[in-house]
């Protein structure tokens, strides 16, 4: 399995530096502020590391917030920063990276994190940007109960499967819309293209330039294979995000779905559900164009940076700090919370879908700097497609022109 | 007045004549959990270098202003050039962002103002004429919609249109549809943007009216009603022509809040369906991760003029009749 691939490579290098001694907290007297996301994973990883470090600090402080990405920039931006350290992922990092406000942390990895797996670090060229500490994807949600009523005995892995089997339940009258995904317009509808288009193998980008390449073959495919899925999604599926997909879930109003692997472990535990419906679904790979193709999804990371605009002490203190939780148990304390690419970390049925799909070769979250650009296009200009009021073609020439109207305000395009 | 309105404008508008300096793109190997792969980064310090000489950025004059994202002329030009029929070239323009939204945004201001001029005034109407005893609680029912935060009012409004909701599954009830979704139309989204719209500003008109009401002479209605007015006659020879400053004073009001339609749309998730122009500003400025300034500036410059536009003329009206009056 991938994810144990992952965590044994890593295995070696911790036990030879096991966690028997004291925490290294760095330099002491030192101010640690860490802004971050604002779910039960990260507040493991900021948690912990308060309670092994927050003694020697003069100041310890964590601000969890769903906001984090509207306001890393503007917090980082002054000097000294406001905060020492931020949490991020595949792309707030280029978020970040992009005005130029995090440091590398070569020499802080040396001294602080040797006993972390190498293959945790981000890397832009030979610099450490980030230290990643837990995965995440997009991966198939499928309810086996339903799909063997409807005379379907092995679980779809390909998106023409994945139809059939949503035409065969509606056929065989047990739901009308079988498919959940995440189709809300802005941010999700854009990923849900994403994923499709990444499987039809597209590209975002001419190679090393900021010219879109979306209005493509694979475009054209990606668009008409999701227009095909949500002929069997709810109506309302343009409104629906996580929250209302994992509740239609919860609520064995759904067969078939496309959703985050961060909502495997809730959609499983015994709360919000019905026993049937915890019992009998099932999380696999996301699906692939062909058998055996990749993966529609985006894989993500999860992991910490350092400011740059703060002092050395300060960003020694909290990298030290942060690094000291990454370890075997923190991960044993929260093991279900993540899907943690840490030491010790025991992969159940909820990290299941996100192995698979990493397994079958899914790409990362492409981390370009004018990706959050063409993907608020993609949010803003695939509804009238998905609506039926526009051809593919046309709904991708609109995404072009918005993405490089406003990527020559943002200088990407000349 | 310079402090709080021509500054922030004035900035604004500053803001909307710059876009961000050339990104100098370097291409880079990154690393990661998922493997190593080509990328392209941002080379900083040739950024900063360009970004320390003249922090505003690139001038480009009005350039933003005539782009795809806002007036679009060029666009709209090639539409006509292109579209055959004319409600082919209506499609085109209104698939671009700016007129799609200005589109909704000027429906929305002209069916819900007058309605709520109209309803406001004879809910008014309707309470003045109720016994003192009933009075004091229906003018505080009829204020409720108001004391709601917009935020809210509107995210409660949507899980009861939902399917599963209480007026949602009324309406399916009705009309013997189970599929049926307000959500999913385009038509029926506005319809309920525009019905949330009138439920929440009823009550500012209708309050205004009923203190206006107060001061109607109650020597003139009995005059006229000696003469042999009926009520109706009354109410439209004596009381409206009476409240005539008050509804301009309404109406303008109405009109600068209603242009700038934007937390229902948020909160009903209609996105899809209907956006407004100070919908495009907030998505300018939040959901690329990072800002677009300029457009966002060029944007809110736009909805001001379309503001003064609409105020036009009855801030003309409201000065012929200050006119009047002095002679």
């Amino acid at each position: 399995m991938f994810l144990k691939k992952l965590i044994l490579t890593s295995a070696v290098a911790t036990l030879i530096c096991s966690a028997a001694f004291a925490k290294d907290c760095g330099p002491s007297g030192q101010s640690i502020r860490i802004l971050a996301s604002d779910f039960p994973a990260i507040h493991a990883v900021a948690g912990t590391a308060e309670e092994n470090c927050a003694a020697s600090a003069s100041e310890f402080t964590r601000n969890h917030t769903t906001e984090a990405r509207q306001i890393m920039n503007a917090a980082l931006t002054p000097n000294p920063a406001e905060y020492t350290s931020v949490i991020v992922a595949n792309s707030t990092l280029t978020q970040l990276m992009n005005d130029g406000l995090v440091r590398p942390l070569n020499d802080l990895v040396e001294k602080y994190g040797a006993d972390l797996p190498k293959n945790l670090m981000i890397t832009i060229d030979d610099n450490i940007m980030a230290v990643a500490f837990m995965a995440n994807s997009q991966h198939l949600f499928s309810r086996k109960d339903i799909l063997e009523k409807a005379g379907i005995n092995s679980i779809p892995g390909t998106y023409s499967e994945m139809i059939a089997a949503a035409q065969a339940i509606r056929k065989a009258g047990i739901m009308e819309y079988p498919i959940v995904m995440n189709m809300k317009t802005g941010w999700n509808v854009g990923e849900s293209f994403n994923l499709v288009f990444l499987a039809h193998g597209g590209e975002f980008f001419k190679p090393g330039t900021a010219e879109p390449t979306v209005n493509s073959a694979a475009g054209i495919a990606a668009l008409n294979t999701l227009k095909a899925l949500v002929e069997y999604a709810h109506p309302d599926h343009l409104t629906q995000a996580s929250n209302e997909t994992q509740a239609i879930w919860e609520a064995g109003e759904a067969a078939l779905g496309i959703m985050w692997g961060s909502r495997g472990s809730v959609i499983l535990d015994d709360e919000g559900s019905s026993e049937q419906v915890t019992s009998n679904t099932v999380l696999s790979s996301a699906p692939s164009v062909k058998p055996g193709g990749i993966p529609g999804a985006t894989l993500w990371w999860d992991g910490f940076t350092i400011s740059k605009n703060v002092s050395d002490a300060e960003a020694e203190a909290t990298f030290a700090a942060l690094a000291s939780s990454l370890n075997s148990d923190m991960v044993a304390a929260n093991n279900d919370d993540a899907i943690w690419l840490l030491e010790g970390f025991k992969p159940g049925a909820a990290a299941e879908g996100v192995s698979a799909t990493a397994q079958g070769g899914a790409v990362p979250y492409p981390m370009l700097p004018q990706i959050g650009l063409l993907h608020n296009a993609l949010g803003s200009e695939l509804s009238e497609f998905l609506k039926g009021n526009e051809s593919a073609e046309k709904a991708l020439a609109d995404v072009e022109a918005a993405y490089v109207t406003a990527a020559k305000e943002k200088g990407f395009l000349q | 007045m310079i402090l709080f309105i021509a500054i922030p404008i004035g900035s604004a508008f500053v803001q909307s004549l710059f876009i961000q300096h050339d990104q100098v793109l370097v291409l880079s190997k990154n690393c990661g959990p998922f493997g190593c792969r080509e990328t392209t980064s941002v080379d900083i310090e040739a950024t900063k270098e360009l970004r320390q000489d003249s922090p505003l950025g690139k001038f480009n004059g009005i350039g933003t202003y005539l782009n795809r994202s806002h007036l679009a002329f060029a666009e709209v030009g090639n539409a006509w050039a292109v579209s055959r029929t004319f409600s082919g070239f209506l499609n085109e323009v209104l698939d671009l962002p700016f007129y799609g939204a200005l589109m909704f945004t000027l429906t929305y201001t002209a069916v819900v103002t007058p309605l709520v001029l109209l309803l406001g005034l004879a809910i008014a109407i309707g309470v003045n004429g109720l016994p003192n005893i009933i009075k004091g609680p229906s003018i505080f029912v009829s204020l409720l919609p108001f004391l709601v935060t917009p935020l809210v009012g509107s995210l409660i409004l949507f899980w009861m249109v939902d399917g599963d909701g209480i007026i949602g599954a009324t309406i399916q009830l009705i009309f013997n549809d189970p599929d049926l979704s307000l959500k999913a139309s385009t038509g029926l989204t506005w319809t309920m943007l525009i019905v949330y719209g009138i439920w929440h500003t009823l009550p500012f008109s209708f309050i205004v009216f009923y203190a206006g009401l107060q001061t109607v002479p109650v020597d003139t209605l009995e005059a006229a009603e000696i003469d042999g007015a009926t009520k109706w006659q009354r109410t439209v020879y004596v009381v409206v022509p009476h409240l005539v400053p008050l509804i301009t004073f309404v109406t303008l009001m109405l009109l600068m809040d209603n242009f700038r339609v934007f937390e229902p749309i948020v909160s009903f998730s209609a996105e899809a369906h209907a956006r407004s122009l100070s919908w495009i500003i907030f998505n300018d400025l939040r959901e690329s991760g990072n800002p677009l300034y300029g457009s966002a500036g060029a944007t809110s410059i736009l909805t001001i003029i379309g503001v003064i536009f609409l105020l036009t003329p009855v801030l003309i009206r409201n000065w012929r009749d200050f006119k009047l009056r002095r002679l």
